[in-house]
C-alpha cells in the first residue's frame, strides 16, 4: 500500500449549519478505521464563516434543514473551494441536505436553489417525508456491498446522465424509490443520514482509499465484528417475518 | 379553586377518576392519559374548568423538566396542597387528571411537553411559565428545534401577557422565545449542550462565546443578566438580592442543581421564600424512578434517564468516578426508530471504566463506543448485565423505554 500522505487531513464542513443527525459520526469513523491502520488523522471541523480549506485529503458535509442548507449552499458556492477540490479528485462524501446542494439544483423553503453543480442531479420534494431504515444492493463497479442506513427526508433526487446510483434500493426510499445516493470520480453522496459510515464499512474504506491513493481493497483488514453484527441485525431487522 | 364545576364537567371529572382506577387496577400504567382522554371527551373545555381559580405554574424544555416540576412541588407544598403530574403524563390529558385528582389543591405545578406549550397556556392561563432549554430529541419525530423555539416565541407572544416566564439565561433559543415577554425571571440555568445554538436563532449569524456570555454581533440577541444563579461550587443557590441559599440536594449533576434554582425562582413568585424552600428540595430522593437506588445481589444501581444528547451528557456529568456503568438503549416508538443521535453523544469519558451495554440497540452502542475506545461487554438484559459487573455500586444510564424495561424488573421503583 502506498500512502500519499504522512497525516490524513479530512475537513468536515460547515457543523454548524448541517450537522443534525450524529452527522460527526463519519469523521469518528473515518479517523478511527485509518488509525487502526496507523494512518494519522488531522481532523479539521470548518465553520460556515470560515475558508474552506483547499488541498485536504477528504471532504464531509451532513445534513440539515432547509434554511441552513440554502445558506451552505451559497456560501460554498462563493468560497469555491470545494467544487475545486472534487474537479482534483479529493474526496467528496456529501449527506442528505449536504448531498442535494452538490447537485445542480435542490428545494427548501418552497423554492429552488442552485446548487454546486459537481453531481449532474436535481432534488425537489417528495410528496411524503421519506423516515425510516433503507436498505439495498450497492452497484457493483464500488464493491461496497449491500448498504444498510436511516433516512429521514423530504426530498426525491432525479440522477443524470453523468452520475450513477450509490446503490439499488431493497428497503426504504432513497433518491426516489428506486436508487439511492449518487457516486461520480471521488465524490459519493447519500440519504443514509448521519454516521452511515459506522453501519457501511466498506464504503468508509473506499473513501479512505481513494484519500491515500491505495487500490481499493488494499487497506489492511481490521476487525470489523461489532459493525457486522450491527449490519446483520439491522438487516435481519427488515427481513419479511 | 375550581369548587364549582358546572354539572357536565363533575360528571366527566367523576368518569376520567373512575377510567383512570379501572386502568391502575388492570396494570396498565396509572391511568392518568385513559382517564383524561375519557373525561375530556364528556367535556372538551374539562381542563380549563379545573384549572380556573387556581395558581399555575407550567414547566417545559427538552430536558429536567420532570424533576424541576417535582423540585417546584416540594417548594410549594410548603404553602398549600399542590396538583401535579407526577408520573410524567404531559400532555394535556395527563394535565387534566392531575387537576381532577387534587379538585382542592390551591397550586397546580404542570410539566408540559414542549409541543402542548400553547395549548396550556390558553386553557390553564398559567401565573407562571418556567422554560428550561431545547435541543435535539427523537429527531425523526419532532420538528426542528429552532422552529420548536419560533413557535414558543410566537404562542408567548399572543397567550403569555399576564403571566412571568422563567427562563434559562444561557441558552439562546430559550432566550430568544421568552424576550417577546414582559415579565421574565433569569435563571443562569447552563448548558452543557450548544450545539444546537451555535447560530442566532433571531437571524442566523454566528453567536460569539466568552465564557458563559454569548451574544449575536449582528442583531445584538445576547446573554440578559441572571437573577438566579448556581453558585461556582454548587453547593448553593444565589437569589436576585444574592444572598445564599444552600443547596443539599440528594440528586446528582449539575443540572439538577440548575433545577433546583429554577424551581426556587418560580417558589418566591408563589410567595414561598427561598429559605423555606430550599431545604424542602433535598427532600426529594427520586423521581418517577429516576435516580432512583435500587439493590440486587450485592449491587447497588442508580438509575438515570437520559433521552437525547444533552442528557447522556448530563448523565456523564453525574456519574460517580471509576463506578462501572451499565448503558442501555432502545429505539422503540416513543424512542424514535433512530439511533443516530449516540454520535452527537462524546462518551470519551468513559474510558478507563467497566462498561457494559444492554437494550435493543446494544449492538450500535457496541459499534460507537468501539470509535470512541471505550472498552465494554455487552449483554441480553439488565439481570445479565449486573452479573458482569463486581458487586458494589453501579451507575445505569438507559434511554427512555430502555429505563422503563429496567424500572419493570425493579417493580417500577418510583
Ligand atoms: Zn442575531
Amino acid at each position: 500500500m502506498t500512502v500519499s500522505t504522512s497525516t490524513l487531513r479530512i475537513v468536515w464542513l460547515y457543523p454548524d449549519l448541517l450537522s443534525t443527525y450524529g452527522d460527526r459520526g463519519n469523521l469518528l469513523v473515518l479517523a478511527h478505521r485509518a488509525r487502526a491502520r496507523g494512518i494519522d488523522v488531522e481532523p479539521m471541523q470548518v465553520r460556515s464563516d470560515q475558508h474552506v480549506p483547499h488541498g485536504a485529503d477528504m471532504y464531509l458535509i451532513g445534513g440539515g434543514e432547509d434554511g441552513p442548507q440554502a445558506v451552505a449552499a451559497e456560501r460554498l458556492i462563493d468560497d469555491g473551494a470545494l467544487a475545486k477540490a472534487a474537479e482534483d479528485g479529493r474526496p467528496v462524501f456529501a449527506v442528505c441536505a449536504g448531498y442535494q446542494l452538490l447537485g445542480e439544483s435542490f428545494y427548501a423553503n418552497g423554492r429552488c436553489y442552485a446548487g454546486l453543480g459537481i453531481l449532474d442531479l436535481r432534488s425537489d420534494r417528495g410528496e411524503s417525508r421519506a423516515v425510516g431504515e433503507i436498505a439495498g444492493e450497492g452497484i457493483p463497479a464500488l464493491g461496497i456491498g449491500p448498504i444498510t442506513g436511516f433516512e429521514n427526508h423530504g426530498g426525491r433526487t432525479h440522477l443524470g446522465e453523468a452520475v450513477q446510483p450509490l446503490a439499488h434500493v431493497s428497503a426504504g426510499i432513497g433518491n426516489e424509490g428506486v436508487t439511492e445516493g449518487a457516486w461520480a470520480g471521488h465524490v459519493i453522496g447519500t440519504y443514509m443520514h448521519g454516521p452511515a459510515l459506522a453501519r457501511n464499512p466498506r464504503l468508509a474504506d473506499l473513501l479512505l482509499s481513494w484519500a491515500v491513493g491505495a487500490a481499493p481493497g488494499a487497506l489492511p483488514p481490521i476487525d470489523e465484528t461489532w459493525p457486522e453484527r450491527l449490519r446483520a441485525e439491522r438487516f435481519a431487522a427488515l427481513a419479511p417475518e | 379553586m375550581s369548587a364549582n364545576l358546572p354539572a357536565r364537567a363533575k360528571f366527566a371529572t367523576a368518569l376520567l377518576r373512575t377510567a383512570a382506577a379501572m386502568s391502575r387496577a388492570t396494570g396498565r400504567g396509572d391511568g392518568s392519559v385513559i382517564g383524561g382522554r375519557v373525561g375530556l371527551i364528556v367535556e372538551p373545555r374539562l381542563l380549563e374548568l379545573l384549572a380556573d381559580g387556581r395558581h399555575v405554574v407550567l414547566i417545559s424544555g427538552t430536558n429536567g423538566k420532570t424533576t424541576t416540576t417535582r423540585f417546584t412541588t416540594a417548594a410549594l407544598e410548603a404553602i398549600g396542597q399542590v396538583a401535579t403530574n407526577s408520573f410524567g403524563a404531559n400532555m394535556p390529558t395527563g394535565h387534566t387528571t392531575a387537576l381532577a385528582k387534587a379538585r382542592k389543591a390551591q397550586y397546580a405545578a404542570l410539566e408540559c411537553d414542549e409541543h402542548y406549550l400553547g395549548q396550556l397556556l390558553d386553557a390553564a392561563s398559567p401565573k407562571v411559565v418556567a422554560l428550561l432549554n431545547l435541543s435535539r430529541d427523537q429527531l425523526d419525530r419532532a420538528m426542528e428545534v429552532t422552529a420548536l423555539a419560533a413557535k414558543w416565541r410566537q404562542t408567548l407572544q399572543v397567550s403569555a401577557a399576564q403571566t412571568t416566564v422563567v427562563a434559562n439565561a444561557d441558552d439562546p433559543l430559550i432566550v430568544w422565545a421568552a424576550s417577546v415577554c414582559e415579565k421574565v425571571v433569569w435563571v443562569a440555568a447552563g448548558q452543557n449542550w450548544t450545539a444546537d445554538s451555535a447560530i442566532c436563532p433571531n437571524c442566523g449569524n454566528h453567536l460569539d462565546r466568552f465564557g458563559e456570555f454569548w451574544r449575536c454581533t449582528n442583531c445584538g440577541l445576547n446573554r440578559p443578566s441572571p437573577q438566579w444563579s448556581v453558585a461556582p461550587a454548587g453547593e448553593a443557590v444565589v437569589g436576585p438580592d444574592g444572598r445564599r441559599y444552600e443547596l443539599r440536594l440528594q440528586l446528582p449533576g449539575r443540572i439538577n442543581r440548575a433545577n433546583a434554582a429554577t424551581a426556587l425562582a418560580i417558589a418566591s413568585l408563589f410567595g414561598v421564600e427561598p429559605g423555606q424552600a430550599a431545604p424542602r428540595l433535598s427532600e426529594v430522593a427520586s423521581v418517577a424512578g429516576r435516580y432512583a437506588r435500587v439493590e440486587r445481589d450485592g449491587r447497588q444501581l442508580r438509575l438515570l434517564l437520559a433521552k437525547n444528547p444533552a442528557g447522556w451528557l448530563e448523565s456523564f456529568d453525574m456519574i460517580e468516578k471509576a463506578q462501572p456503568v451499565v448503558l442501555s438503549l432502545n429505539a422503540r416508538e416513543v424512542d424514535g426508530f433512530d439511533t443516530s443521535w449516540i454520535y452527537d453523544v462524546d462518551f470519551t469519558s468513559l474510558v478507563g471504566r467497566k462498561v457494559v451495554l444492554t437494550g435493543d440497540r446494544r449492538t450500535d452502542l457496541a459499534v460507537r463506543l468501539e470509535v470512541d475506545g471505550v472498552d465494554f461487554t455487552v449483554a441480553e438484559d439488565i439481570r445479565a448485565a449486573i452479573g458482569q459487573v463486581a458487586p458494589g455500586p453501579v451507575e445505569v444510564v438507559a434511554n427512555y423505554t430502555a429505563f422503563q424495561d429496567i424500572r419493570a424488573e425493579f417493580n417500577r421503583v418510583n
